[in-house]
């Protein structure tokens, strides 16, 4: 399906985050960004999400429930890792109970830096990823067909 | 046919005496199979024969009539004087006034009243021909029952428990003998007798595990229907004084005649009375949920086959005479009120046996308001629900006994994932859930018909209760419906034995058959008995209806089967279910907020705030004694 | 052409074309609601994009009974649209819409999620709730038209509404708890912010929850023809009128959605009964006088 781009679930998860990223990301759908108009909706629910959203960084006690979260997403399926924390470990990666960025646990296919990470950036970060889904979708498409 | 019918009556009595005798387990549950066996037949033949007659209201004697009446006699004073032994015993003295005074008043005037005019004894119809194949077949589908229930209850579970099968078994017997002469009788007197044999062996088996509990609801229930045995006596001193008459027919009649306002309603108005204090309306529901603590069976044969339904039986007899007027209202109106208000209170019980008991009583209530009403769709509705609900609640509780003999619990709560544990007593549950409730099954239509019909009467009040009742009734339902099919679970051990499956898949087998071939029914049954009744019969719900329901009760089946069919191969990935990513391992625990595993407990909603019994029963109780009073002092009052 | 002909084209058109209509009409509640809050918003199809993406995702399943209950649900919905638009008795096609019901609360129970668990036991209150209206709708119609076949009762006089008010009052309102819309969206929603994740939907993945936006479409499109039929009458132009009432019932509900805060399950119950004891009740009290 061609259009599968235009209907982006986003499931926002919070890391060990400062909050900062997450209000930014919250900011994205108030009405002075108002990602709704390309078609994204911010579920709370893996089962129903495309683009999985990640602010904060990883740290012991969230490890597992990131990868489940992960695994409870359906195919084809993006992460977008948000602001410093999220893509490397931030100010917090030397911490004793601080794993680092997302892709210490899962695949991490788009990294938006900032701290914290500017709304137009985020969106950007969004629509990189509703890109890769597409094409993520084409291909197992394509896989299937082969 | 007439020594046939007297088999039916007599033979039950007498083959109560075997099981009571015969001490050994194994050759007492032979006997029992066979007496039922003969006890089913009978009926059975009984039915096929008058069928075969032309499906005509027959009215005879018995052979050695005068021999009955003597017997009934005697049988009055020594139900008396077992009710005054076992009172005094029991320190509840005061309960035997009210058998005194009632036996007094009927033999008295029997005695050394004026001798009313003679009339035959029996008489069949279509309804007497309903109710016999009902206690015939699901009576005695419930005694076989019995026999692998109750060795399972003392040889198990309960080992504290004296063994008293044998009388267990003998009082079941009883129950059908009366049962049978309860709704053969034309005799006001005769009636009277079976009545009161129903009364005092329901008292019996509620009391068998002789518990304070026990011997207490068990009283309860006595002057229950020791009250309604009153009003049976009230109702043959005026037909005998005043109407000279003991014929119930008679009493049918010159109650028509007569009109609304008349005196003579007054009969009519102390039966009803009885009939509803029988079928357990409120006020006088309380007898029916404290029969739970008896052993399973004997809650089955007395709240789907027997004697909750003589009661019915005697409304729908009376639902002529109550058409139009404020007998007919009173039964209505508290039958009406019972519906919505107990599915209401079985929103709010978590023990299967106390919500059955509460949808009993509700769908009693049902089928009195339809009764009550007296029109013809009512009595159509209320005929087909007398069936549907003999054997879908007959299964029902029969599977929540299997239940608790296999689970150790009778709890809802208790029955998650009930759909793989145990699949077969599941599937039985779901069947007669499906039964009770789910459209387009037997309640449904009763529920349509009796809509309809109030909306026609007008009784807006009556369309009320109903359209709120049935949302209860969903509610509570569902909720059972849904637990049982949670599926995280692993696979039990099933305790049930053979000769209770033999009986719960009797059941499941004559349910689907009663919903797919109910236009039938409808057709060779209910109509004869609307034309006799009313002598036409209009179709209640027309044909085209009829055929869509039927395609709808085939679409509940077949839809999710064909679906099941076409998702039965998907190999799709599993995962676990979302419970914010804290699973361990699997769907049943996860890391609680200390960082500890813990157990993950679903529960269903009960709503006890709003519809617990400490909210709504007393008040219950006090608005159902307020229509019964103020309706019987209206009629009473009118009347002189 | 014939009174069956036309019936059954009718119940054809039902079949296709309602889930066009009900997507359309989701799209515009997103595009009006957006507007309502000072934003864009997405554009009408959004709806079809979103449900065709579903289709397109893999399947996990969490229960495999989830997949059948879901397509039985669907199934007895549109075996109620179909009834009603086929012109046949109204209390069938009510009693079918609950047996769908049924089939959407086993599809969520069956997974013995927490989430879905709390949604289901809502959404039961929630039927609990409207139960009563919907039934008496009914009676409503059976009242002002003598009769409960919907092919009856658009022939008649004069239209339902005229003797029927408060049955309308009541089943606009039982319509906000149908229709998902807050403040009783308590079950699942279709904003983003539950505090139960997703209710009964929670567990449905890809193509099931696609069934299940399909089936509140044709349900939708079911219960808003009810509304219509309020104000159908033998006169051809109270079609266009009924159209007209469609839509601004529609509105109000999207303006009540975003306007109001969810509540809890008993206050719900507490104004639904309420509404339905007052409006209908009272309605029904009145015309039963009238009548005789």
């Amino acid at each position: 399906m061609k259009n599968i781009h235009k209907s982006p679930w986003l499931l926002h998860y919070d890391g060990s985050s400062c909050n900062g990223c997450d209000i930014e990301v919250l900011a994205c759908t108030t009405p002075v960004y108002d990602v709704e108009r390309f078609g994204v909706v911010n579920t709370g629910n893996p089962m129903h999400a495309d683009i999985f959203l990640i602010t904060g960084g990883i740290n012991s006690q969230n490890e597992e429930v990131v990868r489940q979260i992960y695994e409870q997403m359906p195919n084809p399926k993006v992460v977008v890792a948000v602001g410093t924390c999220a893509c490397t470990g931030g100010i917090f990666k030397e911490c004793y109970n601080i794993k680092g960025g997302v892709d210490t646990v899962i695949p991490v296919d788009i990294y938006v830096p900032g701290c914290a990470a500017r709304p137009e950036s985020i969106i950007d970060g969004v629509v990189k990823a509703v890109g890769l889904f597409r094409e993520k979708h084409l291909k197992e498409k394509e896989g299937e067909k082969a | 046919m007439d020594k046939l019918v007297m088999a039916l009556i007599c033979l039950p009595f007498l083959m109560a005496i075997l099981p009571a005798v015969i001490k050994k387990s194994k050759i007492r549950s032979t006997v029992v199979y066979i007496c039922g066996a003969i006890v089913a037949i009978l009926s059975i033949t009984t039915a096929v024969w008058w069928y075969s007659l032309g499906g005509n209201a027959l009215v005879f004697d018995l052979p050695y009539t005068e021999v009955f009446d003597k017997i009934i006699l005697i049988g009055d004073f020594a139900l008396m004087f077992l009710i005054i032994y076992l009172s005094v015993k029991h320190h509840k003295t005061i309960i035997s006034l009210l058998s005194i005074v009632q036996t007094l008043l009927v033999a008295g005037l029997e005695l050394f009243g004026p001798h009313p005019a003679e009339t035959m004894h029996i008489r069949i119809d279509w309804l007497t021909f309903i109710m016999i194949l009902i206690i015939g077949i699901i009576g005695v589908a419930i005694g076989i029952y019995a026999v692998g229930y109750m060795h399972g209850y003392h040889i198990h579970h309960h080992k504290e428990l004296k063994d008293r099968r044998s009388f267990f078994l003998a009082m079941i017997f009883v129950f059908y003998g009366a049962m049978f002469g309860l709704v053969l009788s034309v005799s006001l007197v005769w009636l009277y007798f079976f009545w009161e044999i129903t009364s005092v062996t329901s008292f019996l088996l509620i009391g068998y595990t002789r518990t304070e509990e026990a011997v207490n609801n068990s009283f309860k229930a006595l002057w229950m229907n020791l009250l309604g045995g009153l009003g049976i006596a009230i109702a043959i001193a005026y037909a005998i004084l005043v109407q000279g008459t003991v014929n119930l027919y008679d009493v049918i009649d010159s109650a028509i005649a007569g009109g609304a306002g008349s005196a003579a309603l007054v009969p009519i108005a102390f039966l009803a009375f009885a009939a509803l204090t029988k079928s357990a309306q409120f006020p006088f529901s309380g007898w029916l949920l404290g029969a739970m603590v008896a052993p399973t069976p004997s809650s089955a044969l007395l709240h789907s086959a027997t004697m909750v339904k003589a009661g019915v039986y005697l409304l729908v007899r009376l639902a002529l005479a109550m058409n139009g007027n404020y007998v007919g209202q009173m039964v209505y109106l508290c039958g009406g009120f019972t519906f919505l208000i107990a599915s209401c209170l079985a929103i709010a019980q978590s023990d299967g046996k106390k919500v059955l008991a509460y949808s009993t009583i509700s769908n009693l209530g049902l089928i009195v308001a339809c009764a009550g009403a007296g029109y013809q769709e009512t009595i159509w509705a209320a005929v087909f629900l007398i069936i549907f609900h003999a054997v879908s609640k007959s299964m029902l509780f029969q599977c929540v006994g299997a239940i608790e003999n296999t689970t150790g619990s009778r709890d809802i709560e208790d029955m998650e994932g009930l759909a793989v544990r145990y699949p077969k007593l599941a599937f039985i549950l779901m069947v007669g859930i499906a039964g009770m409730f789910l459209a387009p099954f037997g309640m449904l239509i009763s529920k349509w018909a009796a809509l309809k019909a109030f909306v026609d009467a007008p009784s807006a009040l009556m369309v009320l209760f109903i359209v709120f009742g049935s949302s209860t009734t969903m509610f509570y339902w569902t909720k059972w419906f849904a637990k049982i099919l949670g599926i995280h679970a692993e696979k039990g051990v099933d305790r049930t034995k053979p000769n209770e499956y033999v009986s719960m898949y009797f059941h499941a087998v004559l349910l689907i058959l009663l919903c797919v071939g109910f236009p039938i029914t409808s057709k060779y049954v209910i109509e004869p008995l609307m034309n006799d009744m009313y002598g036409t019969s209009t179709p209640v719900i027309s044909e085209g209806n009829i055929a869509i329901m039927v395609i709808m009760i085939c679409a509940v089946f077949i839809v999710p089967s064909i679906n099941y069919l076409l998702t039965r191969n998907r190999k799709d990935k599993e995962v676990m279910v979302y419970m914010g990513g804290a699973n361990i391992g699997d769907n049943k625990n996860f890391i609680d907020s200390m960082g500890e595993s813990k157990e993950l407990q679903v529960s269903s909603w009960y709503m006890t705030d709003w519809f617990g019994e400490d909210k709504l029963f007393k008040p219950a109780v006090v608005v159902g004694t307020f229509i019964i009073l103020i309706f019987l002092c209206v009629v009473v009052g009118g009347a002189f | 052409m014939s009174e069956n002909l036309i019936r059954m084209i009718v119940m054809l058109l039902y079949i296709v074309a309602g889930p066009f209509i009900g997507g359309i009409l989701d799209g515009f509640d997103r595009k009006i609601s957006a507007r309502m809050q000072g934003r864009k918003g997405p554009t009408v199809l959004q709806p079809f994009y979103d449900v065709l993406k579903l289709t397109q995702k893999q399947l996990l399943a969490v229960n495999k009974f989830q997949l059948l209950m879901v397509m039985s649900y669907l199934f007895f919905v549109i075996l109620s649209g179909v009834l009603f638009f086929g012109g046949f008795d109204m209390l069938l096609c009510f009693f079918s819409l609950s047996t769908a019901a049924m089939f959407l609360i086993l599809a969520s129970t069956s997974t013995h999620s927490p989430f879905s668990t709390i949604g289901t036991h809502r959404e039961l209150a929630q039927m609990m709730s409207y139960e009563p209206m919907v039934l008496l709708t009914a009676v409503g119609f059976y009242l002002a038209t003598g009769t409960f076949q919907v092919s009856d009762i658009i022939q008649a006089k004069v239209p339902a509404i005229v003797y029927a008010p408060g049955f309308f009052i009541g089943f606009v309102f039982i319509l906000t708890i149908k229709f998902r819309k807050s403040p009783f969206d308590l079950s699942t929603t279709h904003h983003a912010h539950q505090e139960v994740v997703k209710g009964v939907t929670t567990e449905m993945v890809g193509i099931e929850y696609a069934i299940t936006t399909l089936t509140e479409w044709y349900e939708n499109v079911f219960l808003l023809a009810v509304v219509g039929l309020f104000f159908i009458n033998s006169n051809p132009i109270s079609y266009l009128v009924a159209i007209i009432a469609v839509f601004i019932v529609y509105f109000f509900e999207i303006l009540i959605d975003n306007t109001s805060a969810r509540v809890k399950w008993q206050l719900m119950l507490k104004m639904a009964w309420g509404v339905t004891i007052v409006a209908g009740g009272l309605n029904l009290f009145i015309l039963e006088l009238i009548n005789f």
